[in-house]
């Protein structure tokens, strides 16, 4: 039927890219094209030439797709490698791959499947938090007057959400193709035009110009890709306004997340695209706490998310052994910048040494 | 681009073919400058106003553009008449707590409506009969003017009116719908067509526009229909002597069910399904002769033979040892002395469904989704149950920034709707045809099956608790 990416349908992707293609758009095909009128066929099943045309077309966007996803996954986050090939010219037959990729970061029951779902909690999570910080909000638009930084925001999954329920959203992505989609997606809405900005960029890029301006930043799915994560918490801690907050949203390092979210997911029922993770960067939520708090940000909330792959939901969970969801709030920062490891709790620390704090901060203590 | 232009190519062929009110898919956003709204309710009736007045009042869609699109002209309410409407509905509780949620059962309050407490059902072939009681002081179910229903609730809409916009003389000749992924350039939302040649675009079309639906039509879904081959006549009817008048009386003859509905202590209200034949002939004949008619139809026991009546008494004296306290005695309906002028009307009836109610960007409520028979007084409380369900899912969503029209709520919203519409459907119809014929032993089996579920109060409980949702 029309729900989620369920595991039943996962059986085809074992078989084969091209065959789940073709018998995922069959199965929507007799569903929509059972009526007797016949006027609106969905797919092209009343005309074998063009099937056979449109499955060559997926075949290859198929293939062409696979390769840039795993380019994806080493050039998410280079920050040593920072132009990469995510800059590199769009040539025509890369049209058809941002044809593609565009299908698949909108298609609801598609390869991002779960990212949709994961909005169900993602979006709460944000949504509640923010309003703890303010008194009173509007109705309709719980989220107006407040800026937001949404970090990989990839196709802008995450990010139409959050501008619809107000708030002034910048979305970044060092993969030019995720960008152009996500400009895409929100050209046809004029309410989201005004409030969402993409750029093409990575957050080490924009952290001078816009230091200390979001209320919120979110790094929703993207820690695992970063190969430097005390810089990256660094980038957000500054980008930050003081007491704004930071979300993160990713997986666990555990036996467990290997096998169920490398293993399972991605080799075995293909819920995730194969290669998008490395079991190495993922992160627990013991090492994300002692790298916030060192950093200043006080975590407030940790808590764990579970996947049904039969239903397609997530559900909130005390477990964390699979993946979570952070909040840390940027509270005062008193201390230089500490090796990871060394556990502060900011809120208490005094002032020691002036020479060594950001000109950010400096301003701030000002205040 | 091969394939783009293939695509194109068999799109355009079923459109050029397809018959209907249907204009070829223009796939260009040279509509960019149309309006876009968040959502367009197709079909002023009760269900589609009531649709717009409850998300126009919703809390979380005060920042959203909503557009109710009614065929007719605008009608201007001026005076509540004296005479009654002959056409009227029976309210659920629950139906009545979704019309209080936006302030238009106030309205009703202040208009007129009529309260029943208890509800005797009986057969016309037996002396069998239920009677559904609610020992608290609850009512049971309101009849309402389907005109004071409408005038509450174009009064609340008219309250939200920065919110809502209604076009009236407008009906949708044309509609395009988005394709079930993003293509470069291809709108994502559906455009529709007005008759005046003018177009506008929407994240969620709800189909709201009765049960030849256009909406239902041109997005080919199908619909499980059958005509009952049989009319309703109703009638405004005043009684010989004002009663308290807060019981509603059904009695169930081999031709169709008879009821009789509390209006006001002196005035009832009428619903005769029947044949077509004698539906014609009882708008027909003269007044007198019409009021004899349901006189008779109410008390006489022409249908009575003597095997079910000794059968039925069996039972009921087996009732009568296991429960003593209970006695169900059979009461009688108030007798019927005038029938109003030009109050009789016919209109005809069958069932039923669509196979969806929802498709991207698309839901249907009330009778485009479903049809019922009038027998258990359920349509337009079903119609209203849709209209609480989606307005709950939609409110959730829109809370969550989610995109209005995802699949995601839309299903959640036709889960619980179909759960509970195709029971009902069902049940009204099995009611139907097992009352509708005077075959012996399907009258024993109603006859028994009657006076058994009328001697088990939990399940008549149950029962109230399921159709006043």
């Amino acid at each position: 039927m029309w729900g989620g990416r369920k595991l039943s349908s996962c059986g085809n992707r074992f078989v084969g890219g091209l065959r789940s293609r073709c018998w995922g758009t069959r199965a929507e095909g007799a569903r929509l094209s059972s009526s007797a009128e016949n006027q609106f066929s969905w797919t092209p099943q009343t005309n074998p030439w063009v099937f056979s045309e449109y499955s060559m077309m997926w075949f290859k966007s198929y293939r062409i797709t696979f390769a840039c996803l795993s380019r994806m996954k080493i050039y998410r986050y280079p920050w040593t490698r920072l132009y990469g090939t995510s800059q590199t010219t769009v040539d025509s037959s890369e049209i058809k791959t941002f044809v593609a990729l565009a299908h698949r970061w909108w298609d609801e029951q598609g390869v991002y499947a779960p990212l949709h779902s994961m909005n169900d909690l993602r979006v709460p999570f944000i949504r509640d938090n923010l309003l703890k910080t303010v008194a009173h909000h509007q109705p309709g638009k719980p989220l107006s007057g407040m800026k937001i930084l949404d970090v990989g925001c990839g196709g802008g999954l995450l990010t139409e959400p959050l501008g619809r329920l107000g708030a002034s959203v910048i979305g970044i992505d060092p993969v030019d193709e995720n960008i152009k989609t996500a400009q895409h997606h929100k050209s046809f809405d004029p309410v989201l035009e005004k409030r969402i900005e993409y750029r093409a960029c990575s957050l080490e890029e924009i952290v001078e110009e816009t230091a200390e301006t979001f209320d919120a930043v979110v790094a929703s799915e993207v820690i695992e890709h970063v190969i430097d994560l005390e810089t990256f918490i660094q980038c957000c801690y500054q980008v930050l306004k003081f007491g704004g907050s930071l979300f993160i949203t990713t997986v666990n390092k555990t036996q467990l997340s290997y096998a169920l979210g490398i293993v399972f997911s991605e080799q075995i029922a293909g819920i995730v695209p194969k290669g998008t993770h490395t079991w190495e960067k993922f992160v627990s939520p013991e090492k994300l706490e002692s790298i916030l708090e060192s950093n200043g940000l006080s975590v407030h909330t940790v808590a764990g998310m579970l996947y049904n792959p039969f239903s397609g939901y997530w559900h909130w969970s005390e477990n964390t052994s699979l993946n979570y969801a952070a909040h840390a709030v940027k509270s005062m920062r008193q201390e230089p910048p500490v090796p990871a490891g060394f556990v502060f709790t900011g809120k208490t620390e005094e002032l020691h040494d002036k020479d060594s704090i950001n000109p950010g901060v400096q301003e701030e203590l000002k205040k | 681009m091969a394939a783009r232009l293939a695509v194109s190519r068999w799109r355009a062929a079923p459109a050029a073919a397809g018959r209907g009110p249907l204009l070829s898919c223009r796939r260009w956003s040279g509509a960019k400058a149309d309006t876009l709204y968040d959502v367009v309710v197709s079909g002023g009736g009760l269900v589609g106003t009531a649709m717009a007045c409850a998300l126009g009042h919703d809390i979380h869609f005060s920042d959203k553009k909503i557009l109710l699109l009614e065929a007719g002209p605008k009608k201007v309410w001026e005076k509540l008449p004296e005479t009654y409407s002959n056409r009227v509905s029976s309210i659920s509780p629950g139906s009545a707590t979704l019309l209080s949620s936006f302030g238009a059962w106030d309205h009703i309050c202040n208009m007129r409506y009529r309260a029943f407490r208890r509800m005797q059902v009986w057969d016309a072939c037996s002396e069998a009969l239920i009677m559904f009681d609610k020992d608290n002081l609850d009512d049971m179910g309101y009849i309402v003017e389907n005109d004071v229903i409408m005038r509450a609730l174009t009064k609340q809409l008219e309250a939200v009116s920065d919110r809502v916009t209604v076009l009236y003389r407008s009906r949708a000749v044309g509609y395009t719908w988005p394709y079930p992924f993003t293509m470069a350039d291809s709108s994502p939302w559906v455009h529709i067509t007005l008759g005046d040649g003018s177009t506008l675009q929407t994240k969620l079309l709800i189909g709201a526009d009765g049960h030849n639906s256009g909406v239902r039509q041109a997005a080919g879904i199908q619909n499980v229909s059958w005509s009952y081959d049989q009319s309703a006549v109703v009638a405004t009817l005043h009684l010989s002597e004002a009663t308290e008048n807060n019981v509603a009386w059904q009695r169930f003859l081999p031709s169709g069910p008879i009821a009789l509905l509390p209006l006001s202590d002196t005035l009832s209200s009428l619903v005769w399904s029947t044949s077509h034949e004698h539906a014609a002939e009882l708008v027909g004949m003269d007044e007198e002769k019409f009021v004899d008619t349901v006189n008779s139809a109410f008390w006489s026991d022409a249908n009575h033979t003597d095997l079910i009546d000794a059968a039925g008494s069996l039972l009921q004296s087996a009732v009568a040892f296991l429960k003593p306290t209970k006695v169900s005695a059979r009461q009688m309906p108030p007798s019927v002395a005038r029938v109003d002028a030009k109050s009789r009307v016919l209109f005809p009836l069958g069932l039923g469904h669509a196979a969806e109610y929802v498709r991207p960007r698309l839901a249907l409520i009330g009778d485009a989704a479903h049809r019922v028979h009038p027998l258990a007084g359920q349509g337009v409380n079903m119609g209203f149950g849709d209209v609480s369900s989606l307005v709950r899912h939609l409110s959730a969503a829109a809370f969550n920034g989610k995109d209005l029209g995802s699949m995601s709520h839309l299903t959640g919203y036709e889960t619980d709707r179909q759960r509970h519409n195709t029971a009902l459907l069902a049940a009204t119809d099995l009611l139907k045809r097992l009352y509708s014929t005077r075959a012996a032993p399907l009258v024993l089996l109603r006859t028994w099956g009657l006076q058994a579920t009328n001697a088990v109060s939990p399940l008549k409980e149950q029962i109230i608790a399921f159709a006043s949702k």
